[in-house]
């Protein structure tokens, strides 16, 4: 590692001396023990040596790589440069939650992806530059209050997650005044009640959710769209409506056994613990059940987090159980190797049949089978076939079904005229307008199960339509 | 377009960004029983909506459990609504301890589906202990839309009957006691069969303790009459996100929070109800006994 003089430029092959900064985290050993965030974050002297790798392409192919089309080689610059205040600017403009997809968001699919040093050897660490600007802003950066001039339009939105974050925040920026309807009594959604603690500490989902009240922001907890008002009630009161009600219901497998104690979906298991902070039980009230063996069956974020948080809740055997092979699962990489260090054990090609219970109905084990690949499905993805006479039984006591969700009715079935998909997702066109004039959706509502940044796409896109449609539809603003 | 008037009925509330004051006031807190206790809580939000069979979530402040409480009425006009609350754990515990004055941090809803009520013929609505405050709503609107209403009322003792003096202005009302100090002695299965044997009746509604809704399930299923039982199974958000409260009704998973909360009796598998919510029966017992750090 060549530790390079700053003040003076780099030349590239300078540049491509330099190796990729390992971000710092908590010791495995410690982790299990801890809710405590793991990534530690770069130091300013690793962020800095960190930006000198870019090489500031002509076609920055990793913008294109960015669902919110980051301008990453300038903050990457203004980091080398140590214009943080400016780095930070720069990020804000395009990414209202920064804090939150440095975190979340699978950079080795996206913007790293896409990085030309990737090509030969590590890409730019674009996610850990983002995570330290994020943090660094939130110590030193007060956003002055917006100046600009009020429209007059009102806009509703339904759902705090990331995507109704990001569509208010947008919206707000507009000039408009928008007022986030949350379910729950905490807003966040999947970023509070769903990511753990030690991949998203709650208190900066909650700093980014003040920011969005500094911009005027209304944001009303405990009401259920669908229940304590209709939709149609939102569509008279307000210029237009956001639905980002997030995905939400939780899939089971539909095999026996699903009705015995100690089975969990992972929303449960996740909610339970991170919303309801039932790892402080008895300090905190909701209890969860602390099993020594903890079996998940899942392979995607979802599934790593819940097994991760059952290795903190104490299980002395934490196992992950996929249908499919490693390079098929869909977490992130970095979550992976986490869960690895932190003693997780991982079954592949392993497909349960049924979950097993003593005489009081409690989790004795899950009956499965192992599966060999056979040819790329629809998903693209190798299907798992059984292997006859590979049954065997993981002994266990505690089962988290983290298999993904399906769409949530509450809000649809109440409102008859929406157009949905055979699936129960909303139907929304090219502007994200679904067949109701003035309401719009996106994220998981839309896309089936998805991620954090791919609603805060949607957020930030369908805003722009949004601004758009209201400015066209609706009457001026009188003159106070 | 938007008018002034819309505007205030989108964001009036007992909520703490309008009001200035955090959270939903307790209006009164009335001990019914010895650990039952009637309390008024202001949430104008939810009584302006919630019907029959419906249930809100309080969460009483940080670190508080959510409770679903079935609502059992409400006055829009005054912007409260009543919930009956027995005091078995740490979080009810809680509850009934509020005074009038005292606030709780959240309160949403309302939940669930509103009740399938008949407008005609005759319905029977059974109730053991604090299941009077789940049935009193849907036995009073079905006498107001015009159905006839018997109620069969349970309790231990006379001291918990619940709702007596309320249901006997609305309906014909059977009381029975496990001791006979109220009404007869006995079960109010014993008393229902009674009423099935010498009345046309269309529909039964039930609610309290899962054995008494699977012994009313077990009478009427052999006359085929029509019963719908309101469930309580353990519950976290109440918007269909954590299927904690999954229960099997005729042989398929539904989520007692946006499908339920009732069902129909003779499909609802009771056994694995009554099973489930025993899951955190060791959890309570040591929140009861735990004294948290730096109290006395």
């Amino acid at each position: 590692m060549t530790d390079v003089a700053r003040g003076e430029e780099l030349t590239k092959r300078e540049r491509l001396t330099i190796d990729r900064q390992e971000m710092p985290t908590r010791d495995p050993g410690e982790r299990s023990g801890t809710f405590a965030e793991v990534n530690l974050g770069f130091t300013e002297r690793l962020a800095m040596l960190e930006a000198q790798r870019c090489l500031a392409c002509k076609r920055a192919t990793c913008v294109e790589g960015c669902p919110v089309m980051v301008d990453i080689p300038t903050f990457v610059r203004q980091i080398e440069d140590g214009d943080f205040a400016a780095a930070a600017e720069t990020l804000f403009r395009d990414n209202t939650l920064p804090a939150v997809t440095g975190r979340v968001c699978p950079q080795e699919h996206q913007c790293e992806a896409e990085c030309v040093l990737g090509r030969k050897g590590a890409p730019v660490a674009i996610g850990h530059l983002e995570r330290f600007i994020a943090d660094w802003a939130r110590g030193h950066v007060h956003e002055p209050p917006l100046t600009i001039e009020p429209t007059g339009r009102r806009i509703a939105v339904i759902g705090a997650g990331p995507g109704g974050l990001t569509a208010a925040g947008e919206l707000a920026r507009h000039g408009h005044d928008v007022t986030i309807y949350e379910a729950l009594h905490t807003p966040g959604g999947v970023l509070t009640y769903g990511i753990p603690e030690f991949r998203l500490p709650n208190d900066i989902v909650q700093h980014e959710v003040g920011r969005l009240q500094a911009l005027g922001v209304h944001i009303e907890c405990n009401v259920v769209i669908g229940r304590t008002y209709t939709l149609d009630e939102l569509r008279k009161g307000f210029d237009a409506v956001f639905v980002s009600v997030g995905a939400g219901l939780p899939v089971f497998l539909g095999i026996p056994g699903e009705g015995l104690k100690g089975v969990y979906s992972a929303n449960e298991y996740l909610t339970r613990v991170n919303l309801m902070q039932a790892y402080a039980f008895p300090e905190a009230d909701t209890p969860v059940l602390q099993g020594e063996h903890v079996v998940v069956i899942g392979g995607g974020n979802v599934a790593v987090d819940a097994v991760r948080t059952a290795r903190r809740l104490g299980a002395q055997r934490a196992s992950i159980v996929y249908r499919r092979s490693r390079p098929e699962m869909p977490a992130r990489v970095e979550e992976i190797h986490h869960a690895e260090q932190e003693g997780v054990t991982f079954e592949f090609q392993v497909s349960p049949l049924a979950i097993e219970g003593n005489a009081d109905r409690w989790v004795t084990g899950l009956r499965c089978i192992d599966t060999k690949l056979g040819e790329p499905d629809s998903s693209g993805r190798r299907a798992p076939i059984p292997i006859e006479g590979s049954e065997r039984v993981i002994p266990c006591d505690t089962v988290v079904v983290a298999v993904g969700t399906r769409a949530n009715p509450l809000l649809t079935s109440s409102s008859p005229d929406l157009a949905l998909t055979n699936r129960g997702y909303l139907v929304a066109d090219e502007r994200g307008m679904t067949n109701l004039p003035g309401v719009f959706a996106g994220g998981d509502i839309v896309r089936g199960s998805a991620t954090v940044i791919l609603a805060m796409a949607d957020g930030k896109r369908i805003a722009g339509t949004i601004d758009e449609y209201v400015r066209a539809t609706s009457v001026e603003v009188t003159p106070r | 377009m938007t008018t002034e008037s819309e505007h205030a009925a989108m964001t009036e509330d007992g909520d703490p960004s309008v009001a200035g004051t955090a959270g939903y006031e307790v209006i009164s807190n009335a001990k019914l029983s010895a650990d039952v206790h009637r309390l008024v809580i202001r949430a104008p939000r939810v009584a302006a909506v919630r019907q029959p069979g419906q249930f809100v979530i309080v969460r009483l402040g940080p670190g508080a459990e959510r409770i679903p409480l079935t609502i059992a009425d409400s006055d829009a006009e005054q912007g409260s609504i009543v919930v009956v609350i027995q005091a078995v754990g740490k979080s009810t515990s809680d509850l009934v301890r509020l005074a009038a004055g005292d606030r709780i941090d959240d309160v949403v809803g309302p939940l669930g589906r509103p009740s399938d009520l008949i407008t005609s013929g005759t319905a029977v609505c059974v109730a053991g202990g604090v299941g009077a405050a789940v049935i009193y709503p849907i036995a009073r609107r079905l006498a107001e839309i015009g159905t006839e209403v018997i109620t069969v009322l349970g309790a231990r003792t006379s001291e918990s009957v619940l709702y007596a003096e309320e249901f006997a202005s609305f309906a014909e009302l059977v009381v029975c006691t496990d001791d006979g100090s109220a009404g007869r002695a006995g079960l109010v299965t014993d008393a229902l069969r009674e009423v099935l044997a010498t009345r046309s009746v269309d529909v039964v509604y039930a609610a309290g303790p899962v054995p008494m809704m699977s012994a009313v399930a077990a009478v009427t299923k052999p006359l085929g009459i029509r019963t719908i039982v309101s469930l309580n199974p353990i519950m976290v958000d109440g918007t269909g996100m954590c299927g904690g409260c999954r229960v099997t009704v005729d042989g398929v998973m539904r989520f007692a929070c946006v499908d339920g909360p009732e069902f129909e009796a003779h499909d609802v598998d009771f056994a694995e109800l009554a099973d489930r919510l025993g899951t955190y029966r060791e959890s309570e017992l040591t929140a009861s006994t735990h004294v948290c750090r730096g109290s006395a």
